[in-house]
């Protein structure tokens, strides 16, 4: 990672400060680097690029959104050239060796319900993206930063307040974002892989009761086909990884209205039953 | 290591079957390697002995990337294990080799379905580049990745093909009311369609360099010689025009984003056809003067021997028809050609070598345009750049 621009490195420095310093020379998956242009948009309108090494894939972005940039850009590096797994749009959190996958389209409320479980316990793989190794069909932890969009930052804010968060970047596309810092413990343990036990695909609405509703496999299948960025990249494996996956694990449509310690025993208790059965 | 430029190609060389050969970059500056035969499903293949640090493989990968051959990297791996790539490479290979794989199945149904509309356009599916490389099972498509379908069609039935694709859901791209003309009365090929549905995109060329273009072949003479790959239906031009094809879209074409990719095609159909074929070199070097394409055939010939050391014999390079140009015409174009087909990646560059792929990139509308009409098209994209119209 190379930027030469204040918020990326104050953002990293802030966020990423319980990873463990990399020795010289040690070999890395990935070189990226946010940078202005060069130009004149160096003083006007002023933007930002993102580099995969040399490779630009995006088009410039207003130089307030640099950090979410990052993020979102280290994303894209991963989802596009990580085909050793069958990696889902979603977020996925575990316990007791158990991982719970929250997929959802966007505005679902994955990455809220995310947070929120990670501040009751749970132990955070990855808030957006959830890659089952392809050999094994279990789920490899890539524990970054939250990131959390409009109404729920200050939900998560005002519910969990001794958490650290990006400063808050406004008119993006997907909206006013902020990035949470994720839990130490969560790094420290980012090698051990955790076995999928339980899929809930989550709706958050005002004023309904918590609602949980068993989902058909073959729904479930076609949903989180659908959800993934390298399905028809893996073609007859990507099937029967994702048949297994579905095979293994619970499904639930879960509709809730922020009340995050029912949600939290909720799942809690379902992979009670699944530990016991 | 500053200098040091790692970039492992692969070459298929002569054999009773397939022989593999692992070129490294040293070979360029005159290092060999001394590779080791193992036996793997009935191909010989040479097994690579270098052994690379840490440092050195990072830095491979990052070159094949840029390079555009990671997924032929992959490739030589998985299938030849021609390399033995440690942990924490060995994922990054395995996922470019799916991506390829992926890319074949892709391509096949695309080309299963085109089959389909040329059968009812009753013209033959003529297929070029990577398309044409990997539906021929060709060296020079295992591991080659492409962003679209090149086909090559009469241009009488033009607008014919161009209405029966629509009604199969292909579409031109958008495009201002200038850029379409220019296409229409001076390029070679339509503008891209891009299929409503599936998303990819198809150019259907009617040559293979632009009508403006002074080495432009006769279209008809291209077509003629076409040859329909066994057991299918579809079409791929005849090898000695391939070759000819490859070598002036990277010597005339000006940009080499995938200039090394598409010098490593040339390295390995030459080897594939002459191995084939004992009469190859003599019909290639007929075959560029008849269609007046000797220039870039020489330049073809130059670099993939100098770069990838191609086994091109002495008499094919010394043949009077292809050295047209003196000793210091050849070592400028040295200067400039050799940085501008190395992997774009800052390992591989120094401060030249921006600046001659720009000097190439100049020279390469200065071939393909008359002066008037460059000049017109230059200022028109200058303006639209000004004015803001235009992004890039």
């Amino acid at each position: 990672m190379d930027s030469e621009i204040e918020s990326v490195q104050k953002g990293i420095s802030q966020l990423y400060s319980d990873y463990p310093r990399l020795t010289p020379n040690v070999f890395c998956d990935f070189y990226v680097r946010v940078f202005p242009p060069s130009g004149l948009r160096r003083f006007f309108r002023k933007q930002v690029l993102f580099a995969f090494d040399q490779f630009v894939p995006f088009k410039p972005l207003p130089y307030a959104q640099a950090f979410p940039f990052f993020e979102w850009g280290l994303n894209w590096c991963i989802s596009g050239y990580s085909h050793q797994f069958l990696i889902i749009h979603a977020a996925v959190v575990e316990k007791h060796g158990n991982a719970l996958i929250l997929p959802g389209t966007p505005g679902s409320g994955k990455s809220t319900l995310c947070a929120a479980l990670i501040n009751k316990g749970w132990r955070l793989l990855s808030d957006e993206l959830t890659l089952i190794d392809c050999q094994t069909g279990l789920i490899t932890p890539v524990p970054r930063p939250v990131s959390l969009k409009n109404q729920s930052i200050e939900l998560i804010a005002n519910a969990f307040p001794h958490n650290q968060f990006s400063s808050v970047v406004h008119d993006t596309l997907k909206g006013s974002v902020t990035l949470m810092k994720p839990p130490a413990e969560s790094i420290s343990r980012a090698d051990e892989i955790a076995a999928p036990c339980l899929v809930v695909f989550p709706k958050f609405q005002h004023q309904s009761s918590l609602n949980l509703t068993a989902l058909p496999k073959a729904e479930a299948f076609m949903k989180l086909a659908d959800l993934s960025f390298n399905y028809s990249v893996l073609g007859a494996e990507g099937f029967s990884l994702l048949a297994d996956l579905v095979e293994r694990c619970r499904v639930y449509d879960f509709v809730y209205d922020g009340n995050f310690d029912q949600a939290s025993d909720c799942f809690e208790q379902l992979l009670g039953d699944f530990g016991r059965g | 290591m500053k200098d040091a430029v790692f970039m492992i190609l692969f070459t298929t060389e002569i054999s009773i079957k397939h022989r593999i050969v692992l070129n490294n970059y040293w070979a360029i500056l005159g290092v060999g390697n001394i590779p080791s035969k193992l036996l793997v499903n009935q191909l010989i293949v040479y097994k690579n002995t270098i052994q690379l640090s840490d440092e050195e493989w990072e830095l491979l990968l990052r070159q094949a990337r840029a390079a555009g051959v990671i997924s032929r990297l992959a490739f030589f791996w998985k299938e030849f294990g021609l390399l033995a790539p440690p942990n924490f490479v060995a994922p990054h290979l395995n996922s470019a080799y799916k991506y390829w794989m992926s890319q074949k199945r892709l391509v096949n149904w695309e080309l299963y379905n085109l089959q389909q509309i040329f059968e009812q356009l009753q013209l033959p599916l003529i297929l070029l580049k990577g398309t044409a490389y990997l539906a021929a099972n060709l060296n020079a498509g295992l591991g080659r990745v492409f962003s679209d379908i090149d086909i090559l069609v009469p241009k009488h039935r033009l607008q014919d093909v161009k209405e029966r694709l629509k009604w199969h859901g292909w579409y031109p791209e958008k495009m201002d009311g200038y850029d379409r003309r220019y296409y229409e009365r001076w390029m070679h090929e339509l503008p891209p369609m891009r299929h409503v549905q599936r998303g990819t995109t198809l150019d259907v060329h009617h040559n293979i360099l632009p009508e403006t273009c002074t080495l432009c072949p006769e279209a008809e003479l291209l077509l003629k010689a076409a040859v329909k790959i066994p057991g299918s239906d579809c079409w791929v031009l005849a090898p000695e025009d391939m070759i000819l094809h490859s070598a002036s879209h990277l010597f005339w074409g000006g940009e080499f984003d995938n200039g090394l990719r598409d010098l490593s095609d040339m390295d390995l159909l030459l080897r594939e056809f002459s191995r084939n074929d004992m009469g190859f070199w003599q019909k290639l070097l007929g075959r560029a003067n008849v269609l007046g394409m000797a220039r870039p055939l020489f330049y073809a010939l130059r670099y993939s021997v100098k770069m990838l050391h191609t086994p091109v014999p002495d008499a094919v390079l010394q043949n009077p028809a292809l050295t047209v140009s003196g000793g210091f015409k050849n070592r400028v174009m040295d200067m400039l050609f050799i940085p501008a087909l190395m992997p774009i990646h800052p390992s591989c560059s120094d401060r030249w070598t921006g600046f001659a792929r720009w000097l190439l990139y100049i020279r390469s509308h200065w071939l393909k345009m008359p002066w008037y009409l460059l000049i017109l098209h230059l200022s028109r994209k200058a303006w639209m750049r000004l004015t803001g119209k235009e992004q890039h």
